[in-house]
Formats: C-alpha cells, structure tokens, sequence
C-alpha cells in the first residue's frame, strides 16, 4: 500500500514543489545578479499564461510526442516514489527524452532539430553515469529496489564519492544550467532561438514546462538516495547540492557540446574507478 | 484569469533602427530595471512571445521579416512601437528606403515616444501593453465561447 500512497503523492505534489523550487530558483539567480527578481510563484504563472495562449501548432503530432514525454517522466518519477526497480526507472526516464527529441524532430524548423541534435548529445553524456549511479547504489546496499536503497543503514556517499561527484556533474546537464545547458536553457534566451523547445507553444510549452518541474523533484530525489541513511542529513544533502548548482549556473559561461559530451563521459570515468576500488575492496574484505 | 499581466514574454526586433533605442530596451533587462519583476521575459523566439517591441522605421528588407514574425506569434499579442522612428519614420523619415513607421507594416497597440525611448518610458509602454493584451484575451476567449455556442446551436438543431 505504501507504494501506492508514495506514486500519489509524487504525482499530486510534485509539479507543486517543482514549481516552487524553479521559482526559489530564479530569485536566488536574481540576487546573485544583484537584481530583485520575479515573484515567488512566477513559474505557476508562466505555465497558466501558457494555456490561455492560442494554440498555433503546425505539425500536430508534436503534441503527442511532448504528451508522452511529460507521461513518461510522470511514470518514471512515480516508480521511484513508489520504491520501484531503479533501472527500469531510469529506462523510463530515457524513453521520455527520447519522446521530446522525436517531438523536436517532427516539425519543419531547422533551429528546433539543432535542439533535438543537442538534446541527443546531452542523453549520451548523462546516460553511462546515471545508470553507474544506479550500479554503485546497488553495489552497497544490495539491491536496484528503492525501497531498500532508502531503508539501508551504510551511509552510500562515504562509498561512492566519485559516483556522486559524477552525479553531481550529470545534475547539471539533467536540470539545464549551465556550463552545460546546450540544448535549451532558462536563460540565454537568443542561444539558438530557443534549443529544443522552439516551436513548441502554448499548452504544449506547458506541458514540457511542467515535466521539467516533475523531472527536477525526481532528481533530487535520487540525489537523497546517497544520504538516505540520515534523513536530516539527506535533506541537507539535496538543498546544498540543488544551491551549488544554481551557482554553478551563474558563475560560468555556456560551453560547446564537444565539451559537455567529454565532461559526462569524464564523469561516468570517475564513477568507473570509484566502482572498481570498491569491488576490489569489497573482494578483499570477503 | 490574469495570468496573460503576470507573465508577459517580450520579443524584441530591430527593424533598421540606429540601434540607440535597442539599447535601451536590453537595458530594461539590467539590475538597475530589472523587469523580470513583473514576470517579463525576453525571448529570442516568436512562438513563444506575447510582445512584440519593435525599433526602428523599417527599411524595404526587413518589411517581410516584420510581418512574418508578427504573424508567426500565437494570440493574444500586442505590438509597441518604441521610439520616434517606429512611430513615424523619425530623422530617418525622407530616406529613399524607410517605410516611415511600425504601423504601415503591422498593427500597433502602443507608442512609446523619444529618440531614444527611456528604459523607464519603456516599462510604462509595456504596462500600458497589458490592459491591451488582457483585452484581447477577454475578447478571444469570449469570441471563442461564441463559436462553441452556435457550433451546439447547430447540432442541437440537427438532433430535433
């Protein structure tokens, strides 16, 4: 039963605190440009505008693709909430990018396949980590499963700190910021005209806007799974961890794909060696 | 709802303008104006704009790119005509290649006057824009319930 309560709430709560975390967001970025900022619920805003806004879609099969991208990132967020195989999330979190690249591939604008190109680049930078990620999880506590990933007492990051540090690089990418948000990004709003997202509009902005905003809780989640054997120190965990991104965000410039391609992939290099010594210390000590 | 008030996107072209006014507009975006307070986003993209700022009296080249990016945004949009020259052609107004203002082109909501337009001046026009915008989305969304309701006019007499 609990699964189900914990998919629930993913479900119901999850564009809530997204929302809230994007809009706690943007001001912080605001103050570390010595502006004000927008109001706190200005993401809510934006994706109601949306709605009221006249759907001009061209290729109407755009919509499904977006659809199911927004679907599937709902379900692999609900599977993870609910304690759920860890690779098949992850797996279900792939099919859903793949969903918006085809949804970008579908219409006629050049500057939207640039995105769906970019977006492409950034599946294979992340994908080797974060299915590492999932591998070093499952090499302390025994299991892919959730639900004893967070129940296991051994604290997984003193472990895995070259998986989290890797992780933490992949974060990057997975919420957009830069260096490495090449595909479409929050700011910048000229690179490209808007990446992946250029000829998405209205309702359909919405929709990917409100993924987003699953996808980021979903994330964080994943970052608790390092510290879940202190739940006051894991919530620590993913506030620090989701604020040294938003720095990270505004101390430096947008880099080229080449190099957002070579830093996932020196990443799940790092994530490989701490893996390695692990094994090999888990070999020893039995 | 008003959500349209609290979340307005800008698009913002230079239709050959001296590029005096553009600086100002991108300076509505500084610290100092910061106009991302009132939810104004300038995006680079039509499909995704509710307002088109506009610069310049609009040369015989770009009177095509206007038109194009105004018809490529979604309704409900409104246009603001910044500067002099948008509004009527300004110093430029006797050239061989100027069409002499914003309006000859594309319908415009709002004028801002000045050479060059000040940021303040700007951020009014752009308020003003709002009560326009949230107008016309009154007038859509009621014009749309219109449609509905012959459209179940007509099935209901088609049932009977």
């Amino acid at each position: 039963m609990n699964w189900l309560i914990g998919a629930v709430l993913f479900l119901v709560l999850a564009p809530i605190a997204g929302g809230l975390i994007a809009g706690i967001d943007r001001r912080i970025t605001a103050r570390m440009q010595g502006r004000v900022g927008p109001p706190l619920l200005q993401p809510f805003y934006d994706v109601g505008k949306l709605f009221e806004k006249e759907s001009v879609v061209v290729t109407t099969a755009q919509n499904f693709y977006v659809l199911a991208y927004l679907i599937f990132i709902a379900l692999s967020g609900a599977l993870f909430f609910a304690g759920g195989d860890l690779l098949l999330i992850i797996f279900a979190f792939t099919l859903a990018h793949v969903f918006l690249v085809l949804g970008a591939y579908a219409v006629h604008s050049p500057y939207s396949h640039i995105g769906a190109e970019r977006e492409l680049i950034q599946v294979m930078a992340y994908e080797p980590m974060i299915i590492l990620a999932a591998v070093g999880l499952y090499m302390v506590s025994g299991s892919f499963y959730v639900t004893d990933i967070v129940t296991t007492t051994i604290p997984a990051v003193l472990y895995l700190p070259g998986v989290f540090l890797g992780f933490a690089t992949i974060l990057t990418i997975k919420l957009r910021k830069s260096p490495f948000d090449i595909s479409t990004s929050h700011h910048a709003h000229q690179e490209i005209v808007k990446g992946i997202t250029t000829e998405f509009s209205g309702s359909t902005l919405a929709q990917v806007e409100i993924a987003h905003w699953y996808e980021n809780v979903f994330l964080l989640g994943f970052v608790y799974l390092f510290f879940a054997w202190n739940p006051a120190i894991g919530i620590i965990a993913v506030v620090v961890t989701y604020l040294a991104e938003v720095f990270v965000d505004n101390v430096t410039a947008r880099v080229r794909w080449q190099a957002a391609l070579k830093s996932g992939w020196f990443a799940a290099v790092i994530g490989i060696a701490n893996l390695a010594i692990l094994s090999y210390m888990m070999l020893g000590g039995a | 709802m008003a959500f349209l008030k609290r979340s307005p996107w800008i698009l913002h072209y230079d239709a050959s303008s001296c590029n005096g006014c553009d600086i100002e507009v991108l300076a509505c975006l500084t610290p100092l104006y910061d106009v991302e307070r009132f939810g104004i986003i300038n995006t680079g993209n039509p499909k995704h704009a509710d307002i088109l700022m506009i610069t310049g009296g609009i040369n015989e080249q770009n009177r095509e790119v206007v038109r194009n990016i105004y018809e490529q945004m979604p309704e409900p949009k409104v246009v603001v005509a910044i500067g002099v020259c948008a509004a009527t052609g300004g110093i430029f107004r006797e050239c061989y290649n100027i069409v002499g203002g914003v309006d000859k082109v594309i319908p415009v909501d709002v004028y801002v006057p000045g050479c060059a337009a000040r940021p303040e001046m700007i951020i009014d026009g752009v308020v003003t824009a709002l009560s326009i915008l949230e107008e016309k989305r009154a007038k859509m969304s009621g014009a749309a319930q219109m449609k509905d309701d012959a459209r179940h006019a007509e099935q209901a007499g088609e049932s009977t």
